[in-house]
């Protein structure tokens, strides 16, 4: 295909360009890994050598496992929760005509242009005038609230992508409505379910404010962070947690995004890029 | 299957019904009393339920909320002005120029957006600092005699590190309107006579004006209400109002106050979304839509 | 074959007056027919004209609005489309992604409880049946469009429906494997006896491949008979127009006799019909126009040459098919040129525009029109 607007053989500013903002975006990324590797309580250039004792420092830190623990049970939970919602409203949206579809979906969806400082005080609100007490419960409520859109979002291509006539098909073959959906729509939308429960996982392992404001006693990982980060002597050690969370986050990425691949080539489908995310 | 609209209409309405009713018990009513705690004021620990306009007047009319709001608008739209900016040629770029690695170059950009956003404002503070990377950098090769001080803690370093925070969130939805363009509209534009500066102008920007006002709204709006970037590399001149809203419902224990800060700072940015969302259609004449 | 002699035939299908609504547009006004069983029956129409919304109704995905339907003399109201004895082959072939050949037809049969070598000969057996023998192990997704084509067709065969429904099943084909189809599915519906009940936009299809035709135009059946039938004596100029190509001549009755009638034709002059010739229905006073058809008209090349009726014209234009030529020709008192088809022969040139001709016709290829 000739590309209009390519000349070959001249200096392509954009791609330089394009390239100068992918440094852009990496560097302070590329910084975590030297910082925690540096034998420096200060986080400062030049580097000092080479030492993992940072990361054996997180071993011994309890705070930090009990704050991982409990960033797992909300993540979990968030993810788990948020898709079997979004995949409700995406299916509705993509197959069914209902009075209000419209607004419905929109107010679904309206936390995703909703500063995140006015769910956590709106929330906070709620469960003062409830009186009810603040826990990880409460967090996950909130990361629910959030992670909603980019599930709707997710599984909103899922179930648009997906033939009506398969469905219609496989009921025409004799088989029931739970039948159906087991044999047919459920392995057809899996990648965009797998998809949904991942990003959910990730939006809420990282989300700092909505934790902030409704936890309890339990914080959260980034609640953690956020304490430590006021000690300076205790800034390498954070190098090194962030990243451990990097290469989990960028090797859990790399497989989700093999694994909709995967997907997609047995369903005959184009690898249309994005996909998968957002 | 599908018997008529009353029949499908209630088993969409059924679908969607447990996704809708968590977000009116758990969005919609706590929004609703926010707004209503707005119009209340508190005493220490006491709540006065007496309805009144005190709250809204404090907020408008003093010098310090004013200043917070009126900064807090401003960083929002340069943020977005500038993400939206350095955004939209890396779209095009992977939207037109890159043939069968696309998939490839928008993974490599939603990558930093998937590590921690706290630690990625922290190192921000790091590369910026007055014995930061930079700074070394800058006086290690001569460039400049003194480490730079304007660097941190000021709204400069607010715009620098949201416009990288936000960036996966406006490069995808451009890439995707570009994306859509058909091709064959381009051909015909050049065909027609266009050289490449019309044809963008008249062709590609109208067509991918939805894509550029969704990219405009998901930054401009979450930004006005950030609360991480102003607190570590803001310093006192960078602050905005969610910093505030949250000493309100902290320390200064005036949850009606920051319930009022809340609300007014949602309608200034819904207004001037609106007024965004307005304009980009006069702009494009109904096109793309 | 007429629709009246086919009753003696059992039916399969009955359809008493069907209608369909969609909000306050109306798909169906009102259709009743009997499709009988082991024919091949085609429901033939523009798009919009609520063919597709019938076969969606006898497959059970769309419920009437009002009247019924039967099908092997059970009423279906309330029955959903899994426990129908009709399978469907849909329009884009609802082929399942994630499955393999084999397993797409092996779909239905789940129900069925049969042992793995008795789902193995069936599958077999059903591949075969399409000439698709050793695909079973294929993924659905390498498959071409007419082998996409062939496995819905197994997999609706495999379950032994009593009626086989086709949604425009080869629109989606290039136009010589279409012709390859057509006459394979009409082989294949004869050999094993089930009724199939087909929907198309294409006269030409549904011609070649039926054994009777409903030709619905607007929610309705306006013609229901033959292939032969409707193209020979279709009932109103909008049947005649949409199967094939139907010259239109202004008529009036002049006179009328205890046998026969006479019309007054344009440009054709005096025609004495035997009354025997008029369809039922018709009364002889109303007719305004007769039709003929563009290959029972010829041009006659040699002086030598007669036929039951001459008239004199000139070619206005010509288009050339290959094995036809098209003439208009523009005969006296006529403001609109009629079409004639002829064959083209060895030795014969095509005649230039503005040449005179002659034009033979007989008074049996007339078809009147209200």
């Amino acid at each position: 295909m000739n590309t209009p607007g390519v000349r070959s053989g001249r200096f392509n500013w954009l791609a330089a360009y394009a390239i100068g903002y992918m440094v852009f975006l990496y560097a302070p990324v590329v910084l975590l890994p030297l910082f925690a590797f540096n034998n420096s309580t200060i986080v400062a250039f030049p580097l000092q050598g080479f030492t993992t004792k940072w990361f054996q420092t997180l071993w011994t830190t309890e705070a930090l496992h009990s704050s991982v623990a409990n960033s797992m049970i909300v993540a979990v939970s968030t993810a788990v929760i948020s898709t079997i919602l979004g995949a409700c409203a995406a299916r509705a949206g993509a197959r069914y005509r209902f009075p209000f579809k419209k607004g419905i979906v929109g107010f679904i969806m309206l936390p995703l242009v909703l500063p995140e400082i006015i769910v956590a005080v709106a929330l906070l609100v709620l469960l003062v005038q409830l009186g009810m007490g603040l826990s990880l419960w409460t967090v996950v409520i909130g990361h629910v609230l959030i992670c909603m859109p980019f599930s709707v979002a997710v599984l909103n291509s899922a179930f648009q992508g997906l033939d009506v006539s398969l469905e219609e098909a496989s009921f025409d073959l004799g088989e029931s409505r739970w039948g159906t959906f087991r044999r047919i729509t459920l392995p057809l939308v899996l990648p965009g379910v797998i998809s949904s429960l991942l990003i959910t996982f990730t939006i809420s392992l990282d989300e700092f404010l909505i934790a902030f404001f409704l936890t309890g006693t339990d914080v959260t990982l980034p609640v953690y962070i956020w304490s430590q980060l006021r000690f300076p002597t205790k800034l390498p050690g954070v190098m090194a947690l962030g990243t451990i969370l990097l290469s989990a986050t960028v090797l859990l990425l790399i497989l989700a995004e093999m694994f909709r691949r995967r997907a997609a080539a047995r369903q005959g489908k184009d690898n249309t890029p994005a996909g998968g995310l957002v | 299957m599908r018997i008529g609209l009353n029949r499908e209409g209630v088993q969409g309405l059924t679908l969607i019904s447990p996704t809708l009713i968590y977000s009116i018990l758990l969005l919609a009513a706590p929004l609703l009393m926010v707004v209503t705690l707005s119009f209340w004021t508190q005493d220490y620990l006491e709540i006065d339920r007496t309805p009144t306009i005190e709250n809204y007047r404090v907020a408008f009319s003093d010098p310090l909320y004013r200043l917070l709001m009126i900064r807090s608008l401003a960083i929002s739209l340069v943020v977005t002005a500038v993400t939206v900016l350095l955004a939209f040629p890396v779209a095009y770029y992977i939207s037109f120029h890159v043939q069968s690695k696309k998939a490839l170059w928008l993974f490599l950009i939603t990558i930093p957006f998937w590590t921690s956003y706290l630690l990625r404002v922290f190192l921000w503070k790091v590369i910026l600092g007055y014995n930061g990377v930079l700074n070394t950098a800058l006086t290690g090769l001569g460039i400049t005699e003194e480490p730079l001080s304007f660097l941190l803690y000021n709204a400069n370093a607010v715009v620098i590190t949201l416009a990288h925070a936000w960036a996966p969130f406006a490069i995808l939805p451009i890439f995707v309107a570009l994306e859509k363009i058909d091709r064959n509209l381009l051909e015909a534009a050049e065909d027609l006579g266009d050289g490449p500066f019309r044809r963008f102008r008249r062709i590609t920007l109208p067509l991918a004006m939805p894509g550029l006002v969704a990219a405009t709204l998901i930054v401009l709006i979450p930004t006005m209400g950030d609360f991480i970037t102003p607190r570590l590399v803001g310093g006192t001149n960078g602050l905005m109002i969610a910093n505030m809203i949250q000493i309100q419902f902290g320390k200064a224990n005036n949850a009606p106050l920051g319930a009022a800060l809340a609300v007014s700072s949602m309608f200034i940015i819904g207004a001037v979304s609106l007024a965004i969302v307005l304009a980009s259609r006069r702009f494009s004449g109904g096109a793309g839509r | 074959m007429t629709p009246e002699n086919n009753n003696d035939r059992r039916q399969i299908v009955a359809l008493n007056d069907v209608t369909k609504h969609f909000g306050s547009v109306v798909a169906l006004g009102g259709v009743s027919a009997h499709i009988n069983e082991g024919e091949f029956f085609s429901l033939l129409g523009p798009s919009g004209c609520g063919k597709t919304t019938l076969l969606r109704m006898i497959a059970g995905f769309e419920d009437p609005t009002s009247g019924s339907i039967e099908i092997d003399g059970k009423p279906m109201t309330g029955i959903p489309a899994n426990r129908r004895p009709t399978n469907m082959v849909f329009q884009n072939y609802a082929i399942f992604p994630h499955l393999s050949v084999a397993e797409n037809i092996a779909y239905g049969l789940r129900q069925k409880k049969l042992t793995k070598a008795e789902l193995a000969r069936e599958v077999d057996g059903a591949l075969e049946m399409v000439d698709l023998a050793g695909y079973g192990g294929r993924a659905s997704h390498a498959l071409s469009g007419g082998q996409r084509q062939r496995v819905a067709l197994a997999r609706a065969l495999v379950m032994k429906p009593k009626v086989v429904l086709l949604d425009e099943p080869l629109s989606a084909l290039d136009k010589k494997l279409r012709d390859q189809m057509q006459l394979e599915l009409r082989n294949l519906q004869r050999s094993i006896g089930i009724t199939f009940v087909l929907v198309t936009h294409d006269q030409e299809e549904a011609l070649i491949m039926s054994d009777r035709i409903a030709v619905m135009f607007d929610g309705q059946v306006a013609q229901l008979a033959t292939p032969e039938e409707l193209y020979r004596r279709p009932v109103n100029r909008q049947v005649a127009s949409f199967i094939g190509v139907m010259n239109f001549l202004g008529a009036q009755m002049s006179e009328e006799s205890e046998t026969s009638i006479t019309l007054d034709v344009a440009a054709l002059g005096s025609v004495e019909i035997p009354k025997t010739s008029v369809p039922a229905g018709l009364t002889p006073s109303q007719i305004s126009d007769v039709g003929v058809r563009p290959e029972m008209l010829t041009v006659l090349f040699d002086e030598a040459e007669t036929a039951e009726r001459v008239i004199e014209g000139q070619v206005e234009d010509t288009s050339y098919y290959g094995d036809m030529t098209y003439y208009n020709v523009v005969l006296p008192g006529l403001s609109t040129p009629v079409s004639i088809s002829m064959r083209n022969t060895a030795g014969r040139s095509i005649l230039q525009p503005g040449s005179k001709v002659r034009v033979g016709w007989a008074t049996d290829a007339i078809v009147l029109f209200k």
